[in-house]
């Protein structure tokens, strides 16, 4: 139970002006600026857009520096910030085969039509602390580049299975999907909507979630198809013109996974899929994500539920976001009193009964007590 | 309407204003901040899913000579959703010509350098993985 509090004004002032003070810490120190947040720490930018649910690099990054480096607090700004805009309409789905790929690879097949490009990746770093960077020091040389021709569309690699008919369709469908940003989250929960609530969610959890899988919990033999990062056009048809135009251009990360087959007696054995589709470069949470994806459609497989958490629907979803976790979890640190009372007379109400009992019995049985 | 959206912040303006006086101009709707579902595909070809919000700025102006001109850009700066609006009715008018010259044939050509130059990047990180043959097969 809520109750009011009044009080304590000057307290919470001081309080948010000493955190400002630490927010900004050693004035001897040079001030972060957006800028520096957005383009040296990237990937916590593309983090906080990813699960902000909101691009916008120069915003997320704000929110980096407001919180203090905090991602969740900063996700949670994202949140609250995009709440105040008002919706212009939806896109058209991303064209993610006309992707301008910084980085595509495939674990199942080494040579594949548009190779494979590893992309600005810590794969084959050696984990080692480069103390170089720690010195400041010039701006590395620019990367080597190769050739000058126009970047051509990268094919998907679950094309060529399909060919073959050795992997299950995605045929195209234009049904509106659901919005989890509109409407509540509400069991079942269609495909469309996991993979909104997948996309905005908590990438430790998520990860965890995959991670399950891979373990044992609903195993189903995940192989990273294509992972693919790079840049796609945004189109929107504008209603005053009569036609669509692009937008803009965001980064996105795409993971599809080529899983275990099923088969039955109408239809041969055929590897089945799972998808991820992230802001940003995000790879951990977009690999993350197609596991759980696919762990997630056991039923229209028609696979055995075994009880894992990672098929389990209602424990993955609402459990995934992490402002609603983080919001539930941190509002028991707040005032309570009233709650607290009366559990405290409670307790002191059972104990006296208890004491109680005790003492009448002791009286009854004299001997009993000795 | 594609070169103006993903232009860099401030470009499109200064394009605008280094090719001369900008026009007199009526707003229809004023530059407002709000935002758009970016959907994808389940599989990348499949069912649609709403994937996350981007920013957006539009806005719609309308010239002395009765053109309109309408933005929408990514980001959310005003000004820029401003000048876009500008070159799209300008492009509608005797001004056609020399706005593509001054305006969008510049936005072209900065815009397929910056993607050449990261498809040559990552072009220069292509692989070729090698399966060695195991010492016992």
């Amino acid at each position: 139970m809520y109750v009011a509090v009044k009080g304590g004004e000057r307290a919470i002032d001081n309080a948010h002006a000493w955190l400002a003070e630490e927010r900004r810490g050693d004035t001897d120190v040079p001030e972060l600026s957006i800028a520096q947040i957005r383009e040296q720490l990237a990937l916590s930018v593309n983090r906080v857009m990813a699960e902000g649910s909101l691009y916008d690099p120069d915003l997320a990054a704000l929110a980096i520096k407001q919180s203090r480096g905090d991602l969740i607090e900063a996700i949670f700004l994202i949140r609250a910030y995009r709440t105040t805009l008002p919706r212009f309409g939806t896109s058209r789905p991303v064209a993610t085969a006309h992707m301008a790929c910084d980085r595509r690879i495939s674990a199942t097949f080494k040579d594949l039509p548009g190779g494979q490009i590893l992309g600005p990746t810590f794969d084959y770093t050696h984990r080692l602390l480069d103390f170089k960077l720690a010195a400041e020091g010039d701006a590395p040389p620019p990367a080597p580049q190769k050739g000058d021709a126009a970047p051509a569309d990268v094919p998907h690699v679950t094309g060529f299975l399909n060919q073959e008919g050795l992997i299950e369709e995605a045929p195209a469908d234009d049904t509106p999907p659901p919005d989890l940003t509109r409407e509540p989250l509400e069991l079942p929960a269609e495909r469309a909507l996991r993979l909104q609530a997948l996309a905005r969610g908590d990438e430790g959890f998520v990860l965890s979630m995959a991670y399950s899988t891979q373990r044992g919990y609903a195993r189903n033999h995940a192989f990273v198809g294509e992972l693919r990062i790079g840049a796609v056009a945004v189109e929107m048809d504008i209603p005053e013109l009569g036609f669509a135009v692009e937008i803009g251009e965001i980064t996105l990360t795409e993971c599809e996974t080529v899983n275990q087959f099923t088969g039955s007696k109408t239809q041969p054995p055929q590897f089945t899929r799972g998808y991820g589709l992230v802001f940003g470069q995000t790879e951990r949470k977009a690999i993350s994500m197609a596991l759980v994806d696919r762990a997630l459609r056991w039923e229209e497989l028609g696979e055995d539920y075994t009880g894992a958490p990672a098929q389990d629907a209602e424990f993955v979803l609402y459990h995934a976001d992490n402002i609603q976790a983080t919001g539930f979890l941190e509002h028991i640190k707040l005032p309570h009193y009233v709650d607290f009372q009366s559990e405290l007379e409670l307790v002191r109400k059972l104990r006296r009964d208890v004491q109680d009992r005790a003492d009448a019995a002791a009286a009854q049985h004299p001997e009993a007590a000795e | 309407m594609g070169l103006l959206a993903q232009a860099e912040t401030g470009r499109v303006a200064d394009l605008l204003d280094q090719s001369g006086p900008r026009p007199e101009f009526q707003w229809l709707r004023r530059p407002e901040t709000g935002s758009v579902m970016v959907q994808g595909r389940a599989g990348g070809t499949g069912a649609p899913f709403n994937l996350g919000e981007m920013t957006v700025t539009r806005c719609a102006l309308t010239l002395d000579c009765g053109t309109i001109g309408h933005a929408y850009i990514q980001g959310r700066t005003k000004a820029d959703a401003e000048a876009a609006a500008l070159v799209d009715a300008l492009m509608q008018t005797d001004q056609a010509a020399d706005i593509q010259t001054s305006v969008l044939d510049p936005l072209h050509a900065e815009a397929d350098q910056r993607r050449a130059a990261r498809a040559a990047r990552a072009a220069a990180t292509k692989v070729d993985f090698f399966t060695l043959v195991r010492g016992e097969d």
